[in-house]
């Protein structure tokens, strides 16, 4: 049995902030609806990435939403209303990311919603909150990143690196996930509903809770990269990765006389008190970068691991997916749409009781599930799906 | 209200980042969370700091992380000590642990001996690569899980060879995860009345966090992704304008938008390099430079009230002195202030989950080692 079996999930979000929430849910067991608008859908599946079109939609779209239904609908039209609402009476959670004044215009408020359905798990997630001085701005990822300084944080000293790829997007889905859970436990003991809120820009200070708690304790000091192979703005050396002869090396933790002693680096023998590893930095990587460039990562692996250091080889997908480490993992499902189109994908990282949370159901086509669920949930039909 | 985690009892015998930070989310849900620490010594990230910072004994890393906690010292090698742990995990709803495979099993806390003491525990572990393959006895360390995801491939220009993200990302989202896991056992739990296992790794959330790249790569034919070649492109399978840009005074971050019309605001001439949609992912290093030329000749708050009013997407990127005093920071009071007793405080931020229209805040700094022996030993009676 899986977790969430029998739970109902009504989705009316977009993009990925809020349905990488409702995957999780699904993975886990749930029923999982997405409300989609009536001709164009999800947003995302017409947002491409490096133009991969899969079966006439996005690839990100097809790797977010696998595992639901769509029901395709007219939030303008009051008789698809009525049939939402319906089906609302019936969910466990209903989750939305609109912007802050969306869906009390349309009437999917959390207290229109309540009225409906008392003991529903209503989940929003919003860009910047929904009061204040950033609501309604947009709520996208780069932009977050950009406005909570997270940009400062990667990359060598110079100018912004941003994350490159989603990151608050997927904070802020894991955190709503994390909150509906959390209700939908109190929900299984006590039978109460509950507002869940996230939003994007909480999500992502969250995400640096260690260096904006580090900033704000230590006279308000901003971190400082190093000059070459940072990985970390607040580590000294040797954290971060190296050119070798042939690759790449990954080196986190050591002490530097040790390292020094392994690799055969004279010039970095003398660091000897170990305040200099984080004082002296970027002169220490730049002597071990030169060095490491003497030999291979194989070389190098081969002496530091049996020696207990902390490194690593570093790989890129192809090579990551051909080493038994990965294969290991049995991360990669084949998931089939209705029409049988067939697709690769990940699946959800949590094991439970021992077993992978995988299914094969594929992304839905916009409006495929109407009907079932419109005899399954509707007493008050609509004309249009009839 | 009533937290939705209230009453829930967990016992975390974690250490560092992954599983504290996932005790962390559960105790700001509403849970009781007692770190279980060996004496003396206890979690290993009370001597790990960052900027040497120390509160008292313990770094200032340690006190993020550990808030809003208890701290139970138990010594697991002592047949004493283990015998009240057993009792107490007789009580306990959850237990978590981070130790490398095969540790627990020596200390007869693994999860089948924890099931005849408890057949109703949520038992959670942490590992960096699963407990199976060549990588298992590899050392859980985020740097490290990150290189080997291919992660490092997808952050800053291609001139620079892997990027890895600059904190403990890997770490994160696997507390993330075990959060997640550990709520939806509880759930399981109230139906079943049975105990409930659940692991995750940190290579499995690295890869989780590239389920959309990776996505498009196993069904691309197999294309590693390509960065830009320019510095401030923030995405390899996003075209341009996606990135931020260097200003007179500062640096811009643009989202995606339509070029045609982003290129007339600011009055750049693209037409070289832009004749149709598919222009902006082909020629996307040369429609970065050329924007970044433009940008460069006027202020942040000039393109911004060009921009923001024609609903571009668009922000200034800060730094954390002007993150800190955002509007919205403030006014949604994510700052909050750990007592430490005789007056110090600790500033922090809060769970950035709200519950019933609550913030959820905590005031209770971090446990010294075995703060709480006594009244835990008290109330569960294991002496």
């Amino acid at each position: 049995m899986k977790a969430l079996e029998d739970y109902l999930v009504v989705d009316f979000s977009q993009f990925l902030s809020g349905p990488s929430a409702s995957l999780r849910l699904a993975d886990m067991g749930a029923r999982v609806i997405k409300i989609e608008r009536s001709g164009v859908g999800d947003i995302c599946r017409t947002l491409y990435t490096s133009n991969v079109i899969m079966n006439g939609e996005s690839s990100v779209f097809h790797a977010i939403n696998r595992n639901k239904e769509s029901f395709e609908v007219d939030l303008k039209n009051e008789e698809d209303c009525k049939m939402v609402r319906e089906l609302l009476k019936k969910a466990d959670v209903m989750i939305h990311n609109f912007r802050p004044g969306v869906m009390e215009r349309l009437g999917f408020d959390y207290v229109t919603v309540q009225q409906l359905n008392n003991n529903i798990i209503y989940a929003e997630l919003s860009g910047y909150g929904t009061d204040g001085a950033g609501k309604g701005k947009p709520g996208q990822d780069l932009l977050l990143q950009s406005v909570t300084g997270l940009t400062w944080l990667s990359g060598n000293a110079g100018g912004p690196v941003a994350m490159g790829l989603s990151i608050v997007d997927m904070l802020a889905g894991s955190h709503l996930a994390q909150g509906i859970l959390a209700c939908l436990f109190r929900k299984a003991t006590s039978g109460e509903g509950a507002f869940v809120q996230v939003s994007m820009i909480e999500s992502a200070y969250d995400f640096q809770f260690e260096t904006i708690t580090t900033f704000m304790n230590d006279g308000g000091a901003l971190p400082e990269r190093t000059a070459q192979n940072n990985a970390n703005a607040y580590l000294g050396a040797p954290y971060g990765i190296y050119k070798t002869g042939n690759g790449f090396i990954a080196l986190a933790m050591g002490s530097i006389p040790v390292l020094a002693g392994l690799l055969g680096c004279k010039a970095m023998e003398h660091y000897t008190d170990p305040a200099e590893a984080f004082d002296k930095r970027d002169e220490i990587k730049a002597i071990l970068a030169d060095h490491l460039q003497t030999g291979s990562t194989e070389k190098w692996l081969a002496i530091l691991e049996p020696a207990d250091i902390w490194c690593s080889d570093v790989l890129n997908w192809k090579q990551l997916m051909e080493h038994e480490g990965f294969k290991a993992l049995n991360m990669i499902q084949e998931v089939e749409m209705t029409d049988g189109y067939r697709y690769q994908t990940t699946r959800c990282p949590i094991r439970i009781d021992g077993e992978l949370l995988v299914s094969s159901k594929g992304s839905p086509k916009l409006g495929q599930d109407n009907e079932r669920i419109i005899s399954q949930f509707v007493t008050v039909k609509s004309s249009v799906h009839e | 209200m009533r937290k939705p985690l209230e009453g829930v009892l967990v016992l975390e015998f974690c250490q560092f980042l992954a599983g504290p930070s996932a005790g962390l989310k559960l105790a700001d849900l509403g849970a009781r969370v007692i770190k279980i620490e060996r004496p003396v010594k206890g979690d290993a990230c009370r001597q790990l700091a960052i900027k040497n910072l120390f509160v008292d004994e313990d770094s200032l890393l340690f006190h993020t992380i550990n808030r809003n906690k208890e701290s139970y010292a138990a010594d697991l090698k002592n047949p004493e000590d283990l015998e009240m742990l057993r009792k107490l995990i007789a009580k306990a709803d959850v237990m978590t642990h981070n130790f490398r495979p095969g540790v627990m099993e020596k200390i007869g806390l693994d999860y089948r001996s924890v099931e005849s003491i408890n057949p109703k525990i949520i038992y959670a572990t942490v590992t960096g690569y699963g407990k199976e393959g060549p990588w298992a006895a590899k050392p859980g360390q985020d740097l490290l899980v990150q290189s080997v995801s291919g992660l490092t491939h997808l952050s800053g220009s291609s001139e620079d060879g892997p990027v890895p993200f600059g904190l403990s990302v890997t770490d994160i989202m696997c507390g993330n995860h075990l959060t997640q896991g550990i709520i939806a056992a509880l759930i399981k739990r109230a139906k079943t009345n049975k105990s409930v296992l659940i692991e995750v790794s940190l290579l499995e959330s690295a890869l989780d966090i590239q389920f959309e790249v990776l996505t498009t790569y196993l069904n691309d034919g197999g294309q590693l992704p390509q960065r830009s070649k320019v510095a401030g492109s923030a995405h390899p399978y996003l075209s341009a304008p996606y990135g931020t840009y260097q200003t007179k005074d500062g640096y811009l971050a643009l989202a995606m938008g339509n070029l045609i019309k982003i290129s007339k605001l600011i009055g750049c001439d693209i037409s070289d390099f832009y004749t149709n949609a598919d222009s902006s992912f082909e020629n996307r290093d040369e429609l970065l430079l050329l924007l970044g030329e433009t940008f460069k000749t006027n202020t942040n708050v000039h393109w911004l009230s060009v921009l923001e009013p024609a609903d571009i997407w668009c922000a200034a990127v800060l730094n954390y002195k002007e993150a800190v005093e955002l509007e919205v920071f403030k006014n949604q009071q994510i700052k909050q202030q750990l007592d430490l007793g005789n007056g110090r405080t600790i500033d922090t931020t809060r769970s950035p989950i709200r519950i019933d229209g609550n913030k959820l805040y905590a005031a209770k700094a971090a446990p010294k080692i075995g703060a709480d022996n006594k009244k835990i030993n008290n109330e569960f009676d294991l002496k």
